[in-house]
């Protein structure tokens, strides 16, 4: 890198606990990031690049939820380093699938599952970055959608705000013409409860919405909850549904919750 | 109906039809399954339309039947209504490029040359609610171009109904079921499926209709044969799935802002926006602006809207309708009453859409039934 490449914003991206599903989304973004190369160095990016350049940086991506104690002192590092913070994904936004022990005792899965449960070192929980550092925007999904990811990094650049909407998944599935699965096939959907950002795949392949973009902006699950109900669901099934990808979230929680046993 | 003579079409001839208006250079298009649900797209013979199909339509349910006919048109309305034509969901504005210099250009974003449809199987209901966003669109002294481009080249048939779907209630809001000639069409047909014989009775509502038609091998209707269809017509009027007791509704709805039922809905409603996506009447769109990455190539879209997603009320310091009471009685309110003011009618043509694909089952014509049957005085204290 030339010397004059350090007057280009510098992009960061890190990974706590998480499947890096959501770094492989900017990966996937190859054309987009390289003409943006010009525009932007990528100063850490462990997926593409074994090269480190020293912070500060100008914009932080970051995936991945805190379940350990090492990992809560490195996203204040983080943090401090960065002008702008960027969560990306369910794991980093809401805790992800990782955030099912929340509802367990830790250290009796650890005694089942290793056999030297001793060297383990984790927190009690999983949890969004937002619990433990301030964020300066959340992006959805899991993982995030492609498109949405180089929007962010785009509305960074031009210093504007992400065309990111919050609302439900069925606008996006009603623009796209798909039948609703809900009404035409009696298929428990989470598309009413869930903000958009995917492009409403799974209805358009007659699937329900599993709900992988989080509570839209003014959830009702107790409403929709209601629904599946009078359609057979069972309780058991309606509490699975939301505890899931987003399952710590609170408006998901708090519906799981309600269903328990 | 029209001042034609109807004349009869036989089934077996109504692919000539089709034909006819592909000749013109018409895309046709019109119901066909799709998905366990009737859509809106391209059919060029009669084989694509629903045969025997008919639609079970209830509050947030919908399931496609065989019928025990081969009827064309013997089902409702779908999801989808012919505004998606005319007032796409998504559509671009405005192309914006820098050149290497930083001189900014603008062009037309809707530069392609919007398709000549031929709509196949209009409803009365839908008839209206075009006349309603011909209305909104072109009324106001200054036309949206996009839409009245597209519109000025539909040539519609419509059909006079002969099931009503499980939510339906045109004839609550004089809107149906039969097509007449309150709102502008080319054709209309009414279909009658007797022991022998299938046909259709059809009328010409303009002049290129009344081509299209001497262009057909039809032979003059029968007094029994046009009273047949009726007969079908008025049948349907009287099994209508819902009813409305629209009268004084607009100032029903004013004088009971603050009543109790707004909390009700709002505890069962999800805002997720379906009802005023499907309905054929709503037509709120947002704008957003789209960059390249190298922010020298810019378009501006328009896409679909709606009065439920916060964005929709967004300004400084936040949304103004943050409630889901507030956002259902602003649609509720918009629809039934404020539309009067707006655009002198109803913003509702009983089509009963928002119903059956709510996927909660609200159904406005209940909540208007609460309000009637629990009515109160605004207090002045309230705002
Ligand atoms: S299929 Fe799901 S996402 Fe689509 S409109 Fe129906 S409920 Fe909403
Ligand atoms: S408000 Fe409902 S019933 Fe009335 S026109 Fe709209 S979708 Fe149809
Ligand atoms: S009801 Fe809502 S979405 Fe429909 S036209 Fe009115 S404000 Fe727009
Ligand atoms: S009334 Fe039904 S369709 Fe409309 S926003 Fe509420 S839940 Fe969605």
């Amino acid at each position: 890198m030339s010397a004059a490449a350090s007057s280009r914003p510098k992009l960061a991206v890190w990974k706590f606990a998480s499947c890096d599903g959501c770094q492989l989304s900017l990966l996937d973004c190859e054309d987009e990031l390289l003409a943006v190369a010009d525009a932007i160095e990528i100063a850490n990016f462990a997926e593409a690049t074994r090269r480190v350049v020293d912070g500060p940086y100008d914009l932080s991506l970051v995936e991945g939820s805190i379940t350990t104690a090492h990992d809560a002192g490195r996203i204040r590092e983080v943090r401090a380093q960065s002008k702008y913070l960027v969560t990306i994904g369910a794991c980093a936004t809401a805790g992800g699938i990782q955030a099912l022990r929340n509802w367990q005792d830790v250290g009796e899965m650890a005694s089942v599952v290793y056999a030297k449960p001793e060297y383990l070192e984790t927190l009690a929980t999983s949890t969004p970055i937002a619990h433990h550092v301030p964020v300066d925007f959340e992006l959805r999904g899991c993982p995030v959608n492609k498109h949405q990811l180089v929007e962010v990094v785009l509305a960074f650049l031009h210093r504007r705000k992400p065309l990111v909407s919050a609302h439900s998944v069925c606008v996006e599935c009603k623009l796209r013409g798909n039948p609703c699965v809900m009404v035409a096939h009696g298929t428990p959907c989470l598309g009413p409860v869930t903000q958009a950002g995917c492009g409403a795949i799974c209805p358009a392949y007659n699937r329900g919405c599993y709900g992988c973009f989080g509570p839209m902006e003014s959830p009702n699950p107790a409403a929709l909850s209601s629904q599946w109900t009078a359609m057979g669901v069972p309780d058991r099934d309606i509490l699975r549904a939301y505890r899931s990808y987003n399952g710590y979230a609170p408006p998901f929680r708090e519906e799981s919750d309600r269903h328990e046993p | 109906m029209t001042t034609e003579p109807p004349v009869l079409l036989l089934r077996e001839h109504f692919d000539t039809l089709l034909e006819a208006l592909a000749r013109r250079g018409y895309k046709v298009v019109g119901p066909t399954v799709s998905e366990g649900t009737i859509v809106y797209d391209e059919v060029s013979r009669a084989e694509d339309l629903p045969v025997g199909w008919t639609d079970e339509q209830e509050g947030g349910r919908y399931r496609l039947k065989r019928r025990d006919d081969a009827a064309l048109f013997g089902y409702a309305v779908g999801a989808q209504s012919w505004k998606q034509y005319l007032h796409p969901p998504r559509l671009r504005l405005v192309k914006a490029d820098r050149d290497a210099s930083g001189r900014m250009s603008f062009s037309d974003g809707d530069d392609a040359e919007p398709e000549r449809y031929a709509f196949l199987g209009v409803r009365s209901c839908e008839l209206h609610a075009m006349t309603i966003q011909d209305r909104v669109f072109l009324g106001s002294g200054v036309a949206d171009t996009h839409y009245e481009r597209r519109r000025k080249r539909v040539f519609s048939i419509g059909v006079s109904c002969g099931v009503a779907g499980g939510t339906c209630f045109c004839v609550s809001m004089g809107t149906g079921p039969q097509v007449t000639d309150r709102t502008p069409h080319d054709l209309a047909l009414t279909e009658v499926i007797e022991e022998e014989r299938h046909y259709f009775i059809l009328t010409a509502g303009s002049d290129e209709g009344r081509e299209v038609l001497a262009g057909l091998p039809v032979t003059p209707a029968g007094e029994t044969e046009v009273s047949a269809a009726k007969q079908r017509v008025d049948q349907t009027a009287a099994t209508m799935g819902r009813r409305m007791n629209a009268e004084g509704v607009r100032e029903l709805l004013l004088e009971n802002l603050e009543h109790p039922r707004w909390d009700d809905v709002a505890q069962r409603c999800l805002t997720c926006a379906n009802c005023t996506l499907v309905c054929p009447t709503c037509f709120c769109t947002t704008v957003e602006d789209v960059a390249d990455l190298t922010g020298d190539h810019a378009e501006r879209w328009r896409r679909w809207d709606s009065c439920f997603t916060l964005d929709f009320t967004w300004m400084h310091g936040g949304s103004a309708r943050q409630s889901g009471k507030s956002r259902y009685r602003q649609w509720l309110t918009h629809k039934l009453s404020t539309w009067h003011d707006q655009f002198g009618s109803s913003g509702c043509v009983g089509c009963g859409r928002c119903i059956t694909w709510c996927p909660v089952g609200i159904d406005l014509t209940q909540e208007i039934a609460a309000f009637r049957d629990h009515p109160i005085t605004p207090s002045p204290s309230q705002p």
